[in-house]
């Protein structure tokens, strides 16, 4: 498992190709692994992973990247997975919520959610954890004002947003570097 | 062993949650399964001319082009009856795609099956139909003249008038008079998860249903009518649902087309609805205004409330949000008149949403409130006070628990509330005008009517499990039954694991109204303590029990031993009575018969809420820097899943007070802004941190825990003291909801 910040520095080559419009195959690298999927060029990063790949993690919430519930990491990068077409991740490390525990060990962004109920019906979720984790990566994890302005991406219709603020302050006090790896 | 109930305990599906394994409705895996669409009707009144599906069926991996034309019809279509009842409970008297008539925008006319998602949608925008309009109501303002008073509401639950006293008499004689109305703009609820229905025919007359609801149950019921079939040929699974906010409290037409269209391709059919039809697919709460006139003694002593209210409802219901319900009963008057006006229009039926009615009606009792106070020179609180009902006015009779005065007194605390320096405009900080507000929360306790059932099963190894059929939606539902399963058994709650979310365990009624955990942590109760008294019974009865011959009555459980409660050191393990008797396991089915709803007390929640606001004096931008609410909701079974609920409940009425409106475009008759970027949610950087509290009530009347619910009686109330503070800012009152800036400018 890669940190995320050594995910964000891969190198990512783009070969822009002609396939499709009927299905191709396309060669996705998720969490690790090597995944393929026979899909039409025009199917989302997001529906290739919950459809095709059975990854469920990753949340359908507006299909219009409006609420953030799709986001993954693409090179390490946080992107909203229903405005990606799965085939221009080839050859790119696609990063869901199903790759950030270790085992049965709960990454500390994970743990922080539960234990400050940063959340209700659990649905915007796995977007608000990969965006948390990437948000103290990035380094805007300052202060509330700058928590909550760099995660108004995310919607949480329960409205948790305190208790994910405070969900991303603990880790941040506790020196947690945003590191999938741990 | 402390006892959970009370506890601050994780929730027992929050690991599933942050990991991404929890399943939804839509994430059941299903093999064979196609995908289908549902394709929206573009005009909001006429009738469908022509249909052209041809290009539509000939595209890459369309299984099925259904229209009204060879949708198999459905066999009765019920009326609509709250789920609290019970029974099916579908959220209008009318289903869609049984012939070419359109009654509103977003109506159902086609659905499409194929073998992924792309394709039937694809294929969706490949059928033609030609429309011969007619004029469609669509905004109050089109059709006032035509408003009618129905003789009842709510799928007949309530009356559509009712008065007290002599309210001309004390509005002639009063010596001071509030007489205001208020405007309120639709609200769609928006969960973050859309509604999904996945429907598999195991054979012609058994039917699984994977659906996001507040009711397994109500859905079976419902699909049983519209179908056709026994409820025994029907099973509904509901294992997670991503919010809901009542957009998934009544039962809409999508199970029912995901199991026709299923029934049709002879595949299993997933459904899943897209966030532009959450808008026209599952009800909202209805455009509305309300006029109150509030008559007073010059001491602020309320003599008369009248409060109507006019509203836009469907061509098949007469549905309004009972929004005088809780002001009928918030403060002493002796006279008192409400009445709900209907205007009929080419909508949808509206539905519950969150504080369905509470939330309008008493924004609308606590703005006039202020406006009162201010009259006449009493501070908005000592107002409250002096009108404090002790009793519930309208039947006289005592509350069964209140706790409104405590409440008061304890946010005011929070908040620093005395001292106030009550006129407006009197604090300013730099470009910011700051204002605070207040306002009381009221909130009805609803009894459901049918016995609410769970069951218990002890295991000989001191484990259990319990079952109902209620769903978890984020209300924390499945925690608190865990805890009170825990406690009733006298085990720890890690020896408890509690399955809930489908319609084939015990029965209870649909989770709403903040009824759902009373009325299935009541069942879980009994459920529970009855088998815990079947086992002392047993080892009572036991010659080689160390407690043979003991009274019952005098034995308890802890940590899963029952001891005697005056030597704790005389008895035995549960496990080990069942090992030495041969039981494998013990179960037992606990029943609880609601009482009726006037079972001679008044039954209402109580709070109080308070907000500071900074309203831009050049801008008129609003942001609100804090909000206290502090609750009295009875037995708190969770104090951390509470909190949780009250501080979404306060950040909803946000919403309500600042962002949340959706705009009719009445030349086309659609909703303008159905999408999530253009309907304005309350955001990370929207939501201040919120002092949540909650004040002790013992209630031994409404349920056998005494709990009160806590999903809704956050909301009631905030968009008041906001839209209170922001005049105590400004000087300016607000009359209509959302207050959005150009209101301030």
């Amino acid at each position: 498992m890669k940190s995320y910040e050594a995910l964000r520095t891969a190198p990512n080559p783009d070969h822009a190709v002609v396939r499709g419009p009927g299905e191709v195959e396309v060669h996705l690298h998720v969490n690790g692994e090597s995944r393929t999927a026979i899909i039409e060029p025009r199917v989302s990063l997001l529906d290739a992973l919950r459809d095709r790949l059975e990854l469920t993690g990753t949340k359908k919430g507006c299909n219009q990247g409006a609420c953030g519930a799709c986001t993954v990491w693409v090179d390490g990068r946080r992107v909203l997975s229903c405005l990606t077409l799965a085939i221009t991740c080839e050859n790119r490390e696609v990063t869901t919520i199903e790759a950030l525990s270790e085992g049965d060990t709960l990454h500390p962004m994970q743990q922080a959610f539960l234990d400050c109920d940063a959340f209700q019906c659990g649905y915007c979720t796995p977007g608000q954890i990969m965006s948390a984790v990437a948000l103290l990566a990035e380094g805007h994890v300052g202060d509330d004002t700058e928590i909550g302005e760099w995660m108004s991406g995310n919607i949480c219709r329960c409205a948790a947003y305190p208790h994910i603020r405070a969900a991303i302050r603990r880790v941040r006090d506790e020196g947690g570097p945003g590191d999938a790896s741990r | 062993m402390s006892p959970a109930i009370g506890a601050t305990l994780n929730r027992v599906d929050g690991r599933f949650k942050v990991r991404g394994e929890s399943r939804y409705s839509a994430e059941v895996p299903v093999p064979n399964l196609t995908h289908a669409v549902v394709v929206n009707a573009k005009i909001a009144s006429g009738r469908i001319t022509a249909i052209d599906t041809s290009e539509a069926e000939r595209a890459e991996g369309v299984l099925a082009v259904l229209t009204h034309r060879n949708l198999s019809p459905v066999a009765t279509v019920p009326k609509l009856l709250p789920s609290l009842a019970g029974l099916a409970a579908p959220g209008q008297s009318f289903f869609p795609m049984q012939d070419e008539t359109i009654h509103y925008a977003g109506q159902p006319v086609a659905i499409v099956v194929a073998d992924t998602i792309e394709r039937a949608d694809h294929a969706g925008t490949l059928i033609r139909f030609e429309y011969a309009p007619t004029p469609a109501t669509t905004l109050l303002d089109q059709a006032r003249d035509q408003a009618y008073v129905p003789e009842r509401i709510f799928g007949g639950l309530l009356p559509g008038h009712a008065s007290r006293g002599d309210v001309a008499k004390a509005l002639a004689e009063a010596e001071v008079c509030v007489d205001t109305t208020y405007r309120f703009a639709p609200n769609h609820h928006n969960p973050i998860e859309p509604s999904a229905s996945t429907a598999v025919w195991e054979d012609a007359d058994r039917l699984t249903v994977y659906d996001s609801t507040q009711g397994p149950n109500s859905v079976q019921f419902t699909l049983a009518e519209l179908l056709g079939l026994p409820p025994i040929s029907i099973r509904v699974v509901s294992h997670a649902v991503g919010g809901s906010f009542g957009s998934k409290a009544m039962v809409w037409h999508h199970p029912a087309l995901a199991a026709l269209a299923a029934r049709h391709v002879g595949r299993p059919v997933r459904l899943v609805l897209t966030r532009e039809q959450m808008f026209t697919s599952c009800g909202h709460r209805e455009e509305q205004e309300q006029r109150i006139t509030l008559a007073a003694g010059a001491d602020g002593r309320i003599t008369a409330l009248r409060h109507h209210k006019l509203s836009l409802t469907s061509p098949f219901d007469d549905w309004a949000e009972p929004s005088l319900q809780s002001p009928s009963v918030a403060y002493t008057s002796p006279n008192y008149e409400g009445i709900y006006h209907l205007v009929r229009g080419n909508t949808i039926t509206p539905t519950f949403t969150r504080a369905p009615g509470e939330a309008t009606g008493m924004f609308a009792l606590e703005c006039a409130m202020d406006e009162l106070a201010e009259r006449i020179g009493v501070d908005p609180l000592e107002l409250r006070l002096r009108n404090y009902s002790a009793t519930d006015p309208e039947s006289g009779k005592p509350w069964s628990s209140s706790g409104l005065t405590e409440c008061y007194q304890r946010a005011a605390e929070l908040f620093g509330w005395h001292g106030r320096d009550p006129r407006p405009r009197s604090r300013r900080e730099g470009q910011w005008l700051i204002g605070t507000g207040m306002a009381s929360a009221l909130y009805p306790v609803t009894q459901p009517v049918n016995p609410q059932r769970a069951r218990a099963r002890l295991y000989n190894d001191g484990t259990a499990v319990v079952e109902a059929g209620v769903s978890e939606f984020g209300t924390g539902v499945f925690t608190a039954m865990t805890q009170v399963a825990a406690d009733g058994l006298g085990i720890p709650v890690e020896r408890v694991r509690f399955v809930g979310g489908s319609s084939d365990l015990p029965n209870v009624t649909a989770a709403v109204g903040s009824a759902g955990t009373s009325a299935v942590g009541s069942a879980v109760h009994l459920a529970t303590t009855q088998l815990r008294d079947e086992l002392i019974r047993r080892a009572v009865a036991d010659d080689h029990s160390p407690l043979r011959g003991a009274d019952p009555a005098a034995v308890q459980v802890r940590d899963g031993k029952m001891v005697l409660r005056d030597r704790p050191d005389v008895g035995e393990t549960y496990a080990d009575l069942m090992h030495r008797t041969f039981m494998p396991d013990v179960e037992v089915l606990g029943t609880w018969n609601p009482p009726p709803q006037d079972a001679g007390y008044g039954v209402h929640t109580f709070g109080a809420q308070m907000a500071e606001v900074a309203v831009d004096a050049d801008l008129g931008v609003v942001r609100v820097r804090r909000m206290v609410g502090v609750f009295a909701p009875g037995r708190v079974l969770n104090r951390k899943t509470a909190h949780s609920q009250l501080m979404g409940g306060m950040l909803w009425g946000l919403g309500q007070a600042l962002l949340e409106a959706t705009r009719m475009d009445p030349r086309m008759g659609r909703w303008a802004n159905a999408s999530l970027g253009d309907y304005l949610v309350p955001v990370n950087a929207d939501a201040p941190d919120v002092v949540v509290d909650t004040i002790e009530v013992h209630d031994e009347v409404v349920n056998p825990l005494g709990m009160k619910g806590v999903g809704e009686i956050g909301v009631v109330g905030v968009a008041a003291a906001i839209a209170n503070a922001v005049h105590h800012a400004t000087g300016r009152r607000q009359y209509e909801l959302p207050i959005t800036l150009e209101k301030l400018l």
